[in-house]
């Protein structure tokens, strides 16, 4: 199995740890074996290690350590944000995030739902049932 | 220009840092005004008669004196005031009640009395939860909130909930327990009054938001999986 995602200058990657955790970065420079040279559009571009990091699929096109003008206009070409948030990945992390923000209302509110949608299933499925058998 | 509005006036003898001015005696006599003053009033500073302080009553010696000395309490100007109220519990909130009969209930907060505590109806036709006194030490507060507007609650204070006082009764010989105690037990009829109005315009505004009649309803509990320090409520 080879590598797919290689740590390259404009890798997207996810923080994992520490105060940036969840936020998505692209890595402009590599320092050294451990370390690399990561910036965000919202915040002050710093040195992160790679263990901090999950790479991701996407990467951009830039030069080493663009500057900020310029690693946004990149950004923005290559439509990061709407292609992490139609991702796999970065959909199960929009729904984390909802569920962990969730009013007590809210959780009552979709006990209702799940509960009518189980219904509405089970309905469907004893009238399927009852078509096979007969 | 009315003579409420002046502007907060600026000090006349900033600091350079703390404890020092930035200007001395002469300087700051001169910025006053007080050679002004002296200058109007002919070379001197003005003067005015004290008021004549009425002579204080002869005060006899006291006949008792302690053979100690007699320890003085330390004065306590505390007030006494109603415990300071979660900036999360305003009025309107729905809480969770977690203690008691109607633990795990959801309620309508209304107001703090000036015990402390807080008063809360289920709304009674919904959840079964009278006009009631919680303290906010027993309530989860959600931050699902009620218009509470149209109700009126200023009738309602402690002494409302007090237990009743009763008259004290010459103790008789033969029917001791008998006609008194079963009077007691029923609820006025003034107080099902209070809960009807109340909950009237109380249920008119939850039933405009779809589910939370059934909401007030339910009871809360903790389910496999939730952890109570990761909850938003």
């Amino acid at each position: 199995m080879p590598f797919k995602r290689y740590v390259e200058v404009g890798r997207i990657a996810l923080v994992n740890y520490g105060k940036d955790y969840g936020k998505l970065v692209v890595i402009v420079d590599v320092i050294d074996q451990n370390r690399a040279l990561v910036d965000a559009p919202d915040m002050v571009r710093g040195q992160m290690n790679f263990k901090r990091l999950t790479l991701t699929d996407i990467k951009i096109d830039i030069k080493r350590v663009p500057n900020k003008k310029t690693l946004i206009a990149a950004l923005e070409a290559a439509d990061v944000k709407n292609k992490w948030e139609s991702s796999s990945w970065g959909r199960k992390l929009i729904v984390q995030k909802k569920r962990a923000s969730l009013n007590d209302f809210d959780r009552f509110k979709i006990m209702l739902a799940k509960i009518k949608k189980a219904g509405v299933v089970r309905q469907e499925l004893a009238k399927l049932k009852k078509e096979t058998t007969c | 220009m009315a003579p409420q509005q002046r502007k907060p006036h600026v000090c006349r003898n900033p600091d350079l840092i703390r404890g020092v001015g930035k200007y001395s005696r002469s300087k700051m006599y001169h910025k006053r005004g007080l050679w002004a003053i002296k200058a109007k009033n002919g070379g001197a500073f003005p003067k005015h008669e004290k008021k004549a302080v009425a002579a204080a009553p002869a005060e006899k010696p006291p006949k008792f004196y302690p053979a100690d000395d007699v320890k003085k309490p330390l004065v306590n100007k505390r007030k006494a005031r109603p415990t300071k109220l979660r900036a999360s519990i305003t009025p309107g909130t729905v809480l969770i009640v977690l203690a008691g009969r109607f633990k795990g209930k959801r309620v309508v907060f209304l107001k703090q009395l000036t015990s402390g505590l807080l008063l809360v109806t289920g709304p009674f036709k919904i959840n079964g939860i009278p006009l009631r006194r919680v303290n906010q030490s027993y309530v989860i507060a959600t931050s699902t909130k009620v218009d509470i507007s149209g109700v009126n609650v200023e009738k309602f204070d402690d002494k409302y909930f007090g237990k009743k006082v009763e008259k004290k009764k010459k103790k008789g010989e033969g029917e001791f327990f008998e006609a008194e105690k079963e009077e007691k037990n029923t609820l006025p009829q003034e107080k099902k009054d209070d809960q009807k109005s109340v909950d009237a315009a109380l249920i008119q505004c939850i039933e405009a938001v779809p589910d939370l009649k059934s909401y007030l309803g339910a009871r809360f509990s903790l389910k496999a999986g939730m952890k109570p320090h990761e909850l938003v409520f």
